[in-house]
């Protein structure tokens, strides 16, 4: 099946069967590792992208799906060198061990904080519900999440 | 070259394609059929994916009632001001479902589709004696959710018919719409019990009217008509609602399994009741 849609700002042409995970489309066809094929039944949140600016977990969307979307990875979260305030965040607080769930958690936060730019710890850890981390507790991850917002607000800069 | 997936663009577009293609997996959101086809490994003849057909995705003030269309996924409830204004007993179920990737997927439709006892829309819909409108290439027919829903995954859907939407009267005016699930953790649960309310207090302090239904405690909501006959006139407080535990003991039939013993989710029946106090 021929699909177009727009991938990190890019616009995309490609045949590809209908019926494919749209994780696999971008991970193994467009070689773009952020997005994580971990429990594959919608459970764990590694394989979080944004379609139309909202977090969609890509193991549950068929490629056809995609025809039309603007889609978001990891990868397009900062189009140059410099890191996205969450990611700076994220290095920050220490809220990165093993590394395997960071992307997701960074795209729903991003998602939080796109509908909700001033949330309170609770209303963070809510926004994080979907994604599961085995290694740092969550802790750091919610103080870099917070971290982001206070500075977001200081600085000026908006989502 | 993998198995056809079609987007019908409107229900006629649905007919013609439903028409050649009767076998296929039917989903809105996917996130209880792309699922249940991966756990068991099956691959259908056809996929046909509900999300771009408009005509699922009315909200419509009928004025004594409101129609909420089945496409609207789980986000839009929740930020739909007529929902909100006229039954904002199912924002605080949906608010509570899933985890927000999950929502932006997960629609009415689908929840009503799965009819899982542990749906979490169920309940509220029970509350609000929610009409579903059902149509077909033939025709449209709305039926009561209670004869709508038929048992665990089972529903009244003919082959070739959609939900179309559900109807309700508003019920803005009932001073408690309540709503709590208990799972093994917070989010992303699904429920071991779960209870919806409305309840109207007279003047007075007593119970004016009440609505009480019960999820993930039998085969489908549970509602005891013997316990909104006891509960009329009486104040609500704890007397009152333990008074009437024994009632809703001989209505359920909660599950064994590895997640909870049936005591503990009749303990659950119980207890969720006495909620209603604390909370207000
Ligand atoms: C990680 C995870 C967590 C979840 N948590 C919860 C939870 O907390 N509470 C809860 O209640 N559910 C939960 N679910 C289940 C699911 O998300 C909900 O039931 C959701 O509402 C299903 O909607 P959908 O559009 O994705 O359904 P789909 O999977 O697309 O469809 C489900 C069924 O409904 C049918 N259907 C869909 N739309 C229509 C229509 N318009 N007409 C006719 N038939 C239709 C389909 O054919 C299918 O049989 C969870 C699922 C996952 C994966």
């Amino acid at each position: 099946m021929h699909i177009e849609f727009t991938l990190n700002e890019q616009q995309m042409s490609l045949d590809v069967p209908a019926d494919r995970p749209v994780v696999r489309v971008l991970r193994e066809d467009k070689g773009l590792t952020s997005v994580k094929e971990c429990c594959g039944l919608g459970e764990c949140g590694g394989c979080t992208i944004l379609v139309d600016g909202q977090s969609r977990l890509s193991c549950l969307m068929l490629a056809a799906q995609l025809q039309g979307r603007r889609i978001m990875t990891l990868e397009g979260l900062s189009t140059s060198e410099k890191l996205h305030p969450l990611q700076e965040a994220f290095v920050r607080h220490g809220a990165v061990q093993c590394g395997y769930c960071t992307p997701g958690m960074v795209l729903a936060a991003c998602d939080l904080l796109q509908r909700n730019p001033h949330p309170d710890r609770q209303e963070i850890k809510a926004g994080l519900a979907g994604n599961i981390c085995r290694c740092t507790g969550y802790q750091k991850i919610v103080d870099a999440v917070d971290a982001a917002c206070t500075t977001d607000k200081d600085s000026g800069r908006g989502y | 070259m993998g198995t056809e997936v079609f987007l019908p663009q409107s229900l006629p577009e649905f007919w013609d394609v439903h028409g050649s293609h009767p076998d296929a997996a039917i989903y809105h959101g996917g996130t209880d059929v792309l699922v249940r086809l991966k756990e068991t490994g099956r691959t259908p003849p056809a996929y046909i994916c509900l999300e771009r057909i408009p005509e699922l995705q009315a909200v419509q003030d009928c004025g004594e009632t409101l129609f909420v269309g089945a496409g609207l996924t789980h986000a839009q409830i929740l930020i739909e001001p007529n929902i909100a204004t006229h039954w904002p007993l199912l924002p605080r179920a949906v608010a509570v479902l899933g985890s927000p990737p999950i929502r932006h997927t997960g629609t009415l439709g689908g929840n009503l589709g799965t009819a899982s006892p542990a749906g979490d829309t169920l309940p509220p819909l029970y509350c609000l004696q929610a009409e579903v409108h059902v149509v077909s290439a033939s025709g449209r027919r709305s039926l009561d959710i209670r004869d709508f829903i038929l048992g665990p995954g089972h529903t009244a859907l003919q082959p070739g018919e959609l939900i179309l939407g559900v109807q309700a009267p508003k019920a803005g005016d009932w001073g408690i719409p309540h709503f709590e699930k208990v799972g093994s953790r917070q989010a992303m649960t699904c429920s071991l019990a779960s209870l919806a309310a409305l309840i109207k207090i007279a003047p007075g302090g007593c119970i004016q009217d009440i609505r009480l239904a019960w999820g993930s405690l039998g085969p489908t909501v549970i509602c005891s008509k013997a316990i909104h006959r006891k509960a009329l006139g009486k104040p609500l407080n704890i007397q009152t609602l333990n008074s009437l535990a024994d009632l809703i003991q001989e209505k359920i039939s909660p599950i064994d399994d590895q997640r909870a013993s049936i005591h503990y989710r009749r303990q659950l029946a119980q207890n969720l009741m006495l909620r209603l106090v604390s909370d207000y």
